[in-house]
């Protein structure tokens, strides 16, 4: 399946990520080679079969409802780009 | 000292021939002096690792040692290591001091094991040369030209340069054994669900499975002792017991069915690699093995499979990677889109933003049914595959990888020919399977490996049949003349 630099655009949109337009031509045909890689499935016949989405077959463990951890709050926020009172502070990005 | 064993360098601090903080210090030089070469670690924490040797001095002088308290060891740089740089590969990383320790990491620590430093990846994960990594490549410490394979290459050249005994690696789809082949050394890649993920950059988080990488399978299963268990902050972490690892290593091989899948040894192998996998099933079958011809019909779907269920789940992990909280952030962000995009843009190589845009492809509306219902469905065709395969056979062996390591660029612009190097290993991980790969001989010069698959949780047989092997060639035992 061959993908146009329109297409690249809009998955790029959907995965907010910037593409440099010097780049498009590249990525556009990377992303189709790999979905003609990824076509090959089509050819498998699945009918009847159900998906498997963890290998063995597991269900989710699930525990009371309960506090466990202890606030570590100002330990995980030393690592922020910047913080104040407890909060991450970010760019203004709302005016 | 840095060819020695890990269950020999556990008697030498025993016996008092040489104490943890003589033997972390010899590995640090070696680093020093040999890491440009291979570019095997990304950070190096020479004064925590004296700092734990010393520690662990102290504890064999109080009587209070484990068996491998003292012993260094490196960490893929995907395990959050708390208070130390833990980059995944990544310049969107590159400023990310952990605030946590990974579980794996943690029972290494608790065990006494002394942490040299992280070791190079490619880039989040993503990669099977270990090219894609933001702190350059990594080399093949037998021949620099060449890759080490990926993405836990910083591990297997590591370990394979003597750089450290043993080494932590991750595999989501082939990411040990891969690298473990073209280094020369054994990687195992646990059940599903046997070592925790918590704390691991999540990459596919139904396909990501942390597992060692060491010199010999006996020291892969004194390090899968360290690390294996269920883990209540991991809920895919599996409730089986743990065994001792080491206790079935000398087990003979009478009677084991082994399974050759004739898909594994079709066109696209190479035939030197061929050859020398060959050679190595006939030393099982000397050992009284019985070999078999077996049928993995899946096997070519395995990649395009991957292809749509990878990128899918590491769309949605790396949805986490904004700008905002931690890690990369643009210049004067113009809006909050603008801030996520060029984040992002910026802050990933372009591997990593191929497979997110595959996977955001692949889950789009319209596609999902098409793409990634369709993956998920061969994924469980591949499982009865292996299912049926196992009413016939004990394991299945074949090759690691198709091909021994190639030439640093020589695959990089075309990513559909990287991703076939993967593709005997890549089936594995999509039935959760348990597999090793053992030095097996050399092809052409360089290092070549011999997987052997399992049944599920079936590690101390794979390991058992990789010492058996072990014990009778010397092929884990060769050093790259620069390193020796």
């Amino acid at each position: 399946m061959s993908i146009d630099h329109d297409q690249v655009a809009k998955i790029a949109e959907l995965a907010r990520l910037n593409i440099e337009p010097a780049q498009m031509d590249q990525y556009a045909e990377n992303l189709s080679s790999i979905l003609d890689l990824v076509d090959q499935l089509q050819a498998a016949d699945t009918d009847g079969i159900d998906p498997l989405a963890n290998p063995l077959d597991a269900v989710q463990r699930l525990r009371p409802d309960q506090v466990t951890e202890t606030n570590q709050r100002e330990h995980f926020q030393k690592n922020a780009p910047s913080a104040d009172k407890g909060l991450f502070l970010v760019p203004k990005v709302i005016e | 000292m840095h060819n020695k064993t890990l269950a020999e360098l556990a008697q030498g601090l025993q016996s008092g021939e040489f104490s943890s903080v003589e033997l972390t210090s010899h590995y640090l030089d070696r680093i020093k002096s040999l890491d440009e070469k291979t570019n095997a670690f990304i950070t190096v924490t020479e004064e925590h690792a004296l700092a734990q040797a010393k520690q662990a001095d102290q504890l064999r002088a109080d009587g209070k040692a484990g068996a491998l308290s003292g012993i260094p060891i490196a960490h893929k740089d995907i395990f959050c290591t708390e208070g130390v740089k833990t980059s995944c590969g990544s310049k969107m990383l590159d400023n990310f001091i952990a605030p946590y320790e990974s579980t794996v990491t943690q029972k290494c620590n608790e065990s006494g094991l002394i942490m040299l430093g992280k070791t190079n990846m490619d880039e989040f994960a993503m990669g099977s040369s270990n090219e894609s990594s933001f702190y350059g490549a990594c080399h093949n410490p037998w021949d620099l030209d060449k890759i080490p394979g990926g993405s836990s290459g910083g591990s297997a050249a590591a370990v394979a340069a003597r750089l450290a005994p043993i080494a932590t690696g991750t595999d989501t789809g082939g990411s040990i054994r891969q690298p473990a082949s073209m280094c020369n050394i054994t990687g195992l890649k646990p059940t599903y669900g046997r070592v925790s993920r918590w704390g691991m950059i999540a990459f596919a988080s139904s396909l990501d499975q942390a597992g060692p990488m060491a010199q010999t399978a006996e020291d892969a299963a004194m390090l899968l002792n360290v690390m294996a268990g269920l883990d209540l902050k991991d809920s895919t972490s599996m409730d089986q017991p743990v065994q001792d690892y080491t206790a079935d290593l000398n087990n003979g091989l009478e009677g084991l069915r082994i399974g050759l899948p004739k898909e594994y040894f079709a066109e696209g192998l190479n035939g030197s690699v061929k050859a020398v996998i060959e050679a190595s099933i006939k030393e099982l079958e000397k050992q009284g093995a019985i070999i078999k011809e077996i049928s993995l019909s899946t096997t070519n779907l395995s990649v395009p499979a991957y292809y749509v269920i990878a990128p899918a789940e590491a769309s949605a992990n790396l949805s986490r990677f904004d700008g905002v909280r931690y890690g990369y952030r643009c210049e004067d962000p113009q809006n909050l889109e603008d801030l996520y995009k060029r984040s992002r843009g910026e802050g990933f190589g372009d591997e990593v933003k191929r497979r997110i845009m595959i996977g955001a492809y692949a889950l789009s509306a319209g596609y999902y049914d098409a793409y990634y219902k369709k993956a998920q469905q061969v994924r469980r065709l591949i499982k009865n595959d292996f299912a049926n395969a196992f009413n016939e056979v004990d394991v299945i062996a074949g090759p690691t990888a198709p091909t021994t390591a190639f030439k640093m660029g020589e695959k990089t612009s075309d990513p559909v020919t990287m991703y076939l190097e993967d593709i005997f290993t890549i089936s594995v991980n999509l039935a959760g399977l348990p597999a090793i790969t053992v030095p097996a001989g050399f092809a052409d010069g360089m290092p070549t490996g011999l997987q052997l698959i399992g049944n599920y949780f079936q590690e101390a047989k794979l390991l058992n049949i990789g010492h058996k092997y072990q014990q009778a060639t010397d092929w884990h035992k060769k050093t790259p003349e620069q390193f020796a």
